[in-house]
């Protein structure tokens, strides 16, 4: 294990990350987003689901620098009295919740279905590939959209509003798999006719065995790749569908849920409701576009 | 030529017969359509004579055949939340969207390709610094909050351009347009803006890779070994290289636009096709959300084949007989 | 031919690469010239710095290369400091190249035709329809059969071989006085290599074109060649006439290079080879780059290292001749 650590901070990606004050930024930003996130319930100032706590006095104070502004509420307080900065702490919980899990659903399907396609051949691979394509016309927040209201027709409403963050988890990872499909279809394509493998074939490995030792390792670093930028996209998608209002329930509000609501307040002046879930959002996505940048070109020599 | 038109045609029939299959199964057996259309109180009699108008009682391929039979001749059947042929209401909302998604792809191409083509060429200028971190920007903030942003700035704050609606329009046959009036084009300034960022800044970042691309291969290296000056080894060899890979996402991109349309047209409460599709999606209006899915198939495949006849126009490699074997 | 004055002369040329692990160098202390219509090969292993050398005379290293120390002239006059657009204007003017493999080096979206007409109209004082006209003379100088019908042809409607004739004709289009050709066969079937040289070689003579003809084909060297530089680890370590350092090769390490061809004109049981490898670029040994692998390597060999200089016939960077320089 020692081995491993020490040539991790032996490589090139540690050498190019460390090189690159943008992407050292954006792992800290990154990094605060996620703890921000799940310690929620152990540092946020306020619950802001404790409907006892809230009291409509402190409706619509703005952030605290602003003449208005409280000290209680550093980043302001909604229609209800509820704090800002505490409903974005959770919500971000709910978006980072949302988009990790679809991004493993979707890794998790692609990577199979690639693996499938690209070892067995043929019309298998001419199947799924199709099937790859047809999907891959239809832009993922669409899907997303479809397989939802579908869900939405299928369950009554009580039952929906409890399921509603697994149909949008299920939505979105739907909505990606292709990606996944196609880059690990292409990498096991060109493992596949390296004489290693070839070698592994003709000494009678067991298919399973050389997909699984062989092909797999080969393609982690692309799916790496796609993975992370792909977190950045689910994430996004979870905030439109919210926005939307057709994501996650309203009972467990994500950013985009938060900014939805806010949405209302802009025209009275309340900006801020709106903008600082907003700005959570960016903040989140961008960390994690700019790391998925960065891993791109560092495990990608050609492109540098 | 011909031969290539009719086999990308032949080529995009199944993806459409695909595409009308979900959208079928999604009309026949999502919900209960017979339930819904009757309300609270119907008869036994009323029911069956239902069942069999929408022709539920036959067997499912028949069922399917009927389907893809009146799709062609453009009829959907009812809306369930307006009860309005689901045709009929596409038609008057089709001209907003496709407005707003022209501006839009206008906008992303008329400014994307150049500073893709810019920042490939001169990597390290800081004004390619500037537009990559403008680009990443642009990648990363969702739709919605950009027109939100825009409406705060330039409706709310500044108060210089409509927050919603189409503004004017003027009717020309059954196409309703906002290019005629001013109140229109100011109405469409933001929206535009809106749906047009995110696929400028992919369709810079897209063109900007595959430049560099093109600027390592050989015979671009062979073209200045040649002493071919500057501006003729960048715009003559160069990009005209890089469109040919670029063609192709560029077009899926602007068919991206009309679909991502939804989430613009909801934040600027834009009375287009994706305003009608969420709210049909809302309450599970079935027979507009099927519409809606074979219409985008359509439009996507029809974009398809315009990138392919580009494609053909540009690579050589494809005019030849494909009989011998690439190169 | 070494007494007429030189057309192109490297004089203690350095090429570095800065890299993250510290700065390689790619080529140290290269010097040589090349006279008007003379042909000069190249021969060494590859990373050799072969490749490097062309790419250096022709302004297009790639970056972060770039050319630390020394100086290249040009009819006496230096072009390794020249600014882009002027050193633009001597690439494919005065300087013509030829790159290894014909299938990358055209671009593929514009007809053989338009790239000749461009190559001639950016130098030569001609409108395009008499460029045109000069174009069909050279595909069928180059030998491709039906020139006029072929010039409006893509490139991939033709075969390797015929693609690299039409590099030949783009590098030679615009008359320049010295060709850098990269290993200008080595991509090709082996039934057309000889083709091609055969086609280069009286190109060259025809038009009084000098040649810098980079190769590990020796056979091509010694058909060609009038003189040939080894090189070796980014230095040369023989320099003479063709028929001298085939034959009765100096420094060691082109002995074993000549003695790894197989002779033509007897059966021998077993071809020599050199021991060992060449070293990376990051790890050159102390004193002479070759002591490692050399038969007659002693002391000096591993501490000093040597520099080109007379023996016999040829010149050689090896100790072994010292004492015969110092005679003079």
């Amino acid at each position: 294990m020692a081995a491993v650590v020490k040539r991790f901070f032996d490589s090139d990606l540690w050498w190019s990350f460390k090189r690159s004050p943008v992407t050292v930024l954006s792992a800290v930003v990154a990094l605060v987003c996620i703890f921000g996130a799940a310690l929620a319930p152990w540092i946020a100032p306020h619950d802001p689901f404790d409907l006892a706590s809230l009291n409509l006095i402190d409706a619509f104070k703005p952030p605290v620098w602003a003449e208005d502004g409280v000290a209680e509420y550093l980043l302001g307080t909604d229609d209800q009295g509820r704090d800002v900065l505490s409903a974005i702490m959770y919500g971000a919980r709910v978006s980072l919740l949302v988009g990790l899990s679809a991004t493993a659903f979707a890794t998790l399907v692609g990577v199979s279905v690639g693996l499938i396609a690209g070892y067995v051949g043929g019309a298998v691979d001419g199947l799924l590939m199709r099937i790859c394509d047809i999907q891959l016309t239809f832009p993922s927040i669409l899907v997303a959209l479809l397989v939802d209201g579908v869900v939405r027709a299928v369950v009554p409403r009580e039952v929906h509003d409890q399921i509603a963050i697994f149909v949008v988890i299920f939505a979105i990872g739907i909505s990606e798999w292709p990606k996944f499909a196609r880059t690990v279809r292409g990498s096991t394509l060109v493992e596949r006719n390296k004489e290693y493998v070839q070698a592994a074939r003709v000494i009678g490995v067991p298919k399973l065995r050389i997909m699984a030792t062989h092909v797999l390792p080969n393609v982690v670093g692309p799916v790496l790749v796609v993975a992370t930028l792909n977190l950045g996209l689910a994430i996004l998608s979870e905030a439109t569908l919210s926005f939307l209002g057709v994501g996650v329930p309203p009972t467990q509000p994500s950013l985009g849920t938060l900014i939805r609501i806010g949405n209302d307040f802009l025209f009275s002046g309340e900006w801020w409701i709106t903008i600082f879930p907003g700005v959570a959002l960016v903040a989140m996505v961008l960390s994690v576009n700019l790391l998925g940048d960065w891993l791109r070109d560092a495990l990608n020599p050609k492109l540098r | 030529m011909f031969a290539f038109v009719i086999s990308r045609i032949l080529q995009a029939i199944p993806v459409l017969l695909t595409v009308s299959l979900i959208s079928f199964a999604m009309f026949a057996y999502v919900g209960d359509p017979v339930a819904i259309m009757l309300g609270q109180d119907f008869t036994e009699a009323q029911r069956d004579a239902l069942v069999r108008d929408l022709g539920l009682d036959q067997p499912f391929w028949v069922q399917f055949a009927e389907f893809v039979g009146n799709a062609v001749q453009g009829q959907f059947g009812l809306s369930y939340r307006l009860s309005r042929p689901v045709a009929e209401l596409i038609a008057e909302r089709a001209p907003a969207t496709l407005e707003l998604a022209f501006c839009a792809a206008v906008l992303s191409l008329a400014i994307g390709v150049p500073m893709g083509v810019y920042t490939g060429l001169y990597r390290n200028s800081w004004l390619s610094r500037f537009f990559l971190t403008f680009s990443l920007v642009g990648v990363s903030l969702p739709t919605f909050l950009i027109g939100i942003l825009l409406i705060l700035v330039f409706a709310v704050w500044l108060g210089w351009l409509p927050s919603f609606g189409r503004g004017d329009t003027v009717q020309i046959g059954w196409w309703s347009t906002g290019f005629l009036t001013w109140s229109g084009i100011k109405a469409l300034i933001l929206p535009s803006i809106t749906l047009g960022l995110f696929q400028l800044t992919l369709i810079m970042r897209l063109v900007r890779a595959e430049m560099m691309e093109v600027l390592r291969s050989d015979y671009i290296k062979f073209a200045r070994a040649r002493g071919l000056p500057n501006r003729v080894v960048h715009f003559g060899h160069a990009l005209k290289n890089t469109l040919v890979p670029v063609i192709t996402i560029v077009g899926l991109q602007l068919g991206a636009i009309i679909a991502f349309a939804i989430v613009t047209e909801t934040v600027f409460q834009w009375p287009g096709m994706g305003l009608l599709f969420i709210q049909s999606v809302g309450v599970a209006d079935i027979p507009v959300m099927s519409a809606y899915l074979l219409l985008i198939a359509v439009v996507f495949v029809t974009i398809n084949l315009i990138v392919d006849l580009l494609y053909y126009a540009v690579d050589p490699r494809l005019r030849i007989g494909r009989g011998k074997g690439g190169h | 031919m070494s007494n007429a004055v030189p057309l192109l002369q490297v004089k203690n040329l350095r090429v570095e690469f800065p890299t993250r692990r510290g700065t390689l160098v790619a080529l140290d202390d290269v010097s040589f010239q090349i006279a008007p219509g003379e042909v000069l090969g190249v021969v060494g292993e590859s990373g050799a710095g072969k490749s490097m050398t062309g790419a250096a005379i022709i302004g297009l290293l790639e970056p972060p290369g770039r050319i630390a120390k020394g100086e290249i002239l040009l009819d006496g006059r230096r072009i390794d400091n020249l600014r882009y657009e002027q050193m633009r204007r001597i690439r494919g003017k005065e300087i013509g190249a030829i790159f290894q493999d014909p299938l990358t080096t055209l671009n593929p979206l514009y007809t053989v035709g338009r790239q000749l007409v461009e190559t001639m109209t950016t130098h030569l004082p001609i409108n395009p329809a008499e460029a045109r006209k000069r174009a069909i003379g050279w595909l069928e100088m180059v030998g491709i059969p039906a020139a006029a019908q072929r010039i409006d042809s893509y490139p991939h409607e033709f075969s390797g071989g015929m693609r690299q004739r039409v590099v030949i004709a783009l590098a030679l289009c615009a008359e320049p006085r010295l060709i850098v050709a990269d290993e200008p066969t080595t991509a090709l079937d082996v039934s057309i290599q000889a083709q091609v040289i055969a086609l280069l070689k009286r190109l060259a003579r025809e038009k009084g074109t000098a040649m810098m003809l980079v190769t590990h084909d020796m056979g091509v060297i010694a058909e060609t060649a009038d003189r040939v530089a080894v090189m070796y680890a980014g230095r040369i370590a023989e320099i003479g006439p063709v028929r001298e350092v085939v034959k009765h090769a100096n420094h060691p390490y082109s002995a074993g290079l000549m003695a790894s061809i197989p002779p033509l004109d007897r059966r021998v049981e077993r071809l020599a080879q050199i021991d060992g490898a060449m070293p990376r670029l990051s790890a050159i040994p102390k004193g002479c780059a070759y002591n490692p692998r050399c038969p007659r390597v002693f002391d000096k060999c591993r501490e000093v290292r040597p520099d080109l200089m007379p023996a016999g016939t040829t010149e050689a960077a090896c100790w072994l001749y010292e004492t015969e320089a110092a005679r003079g």
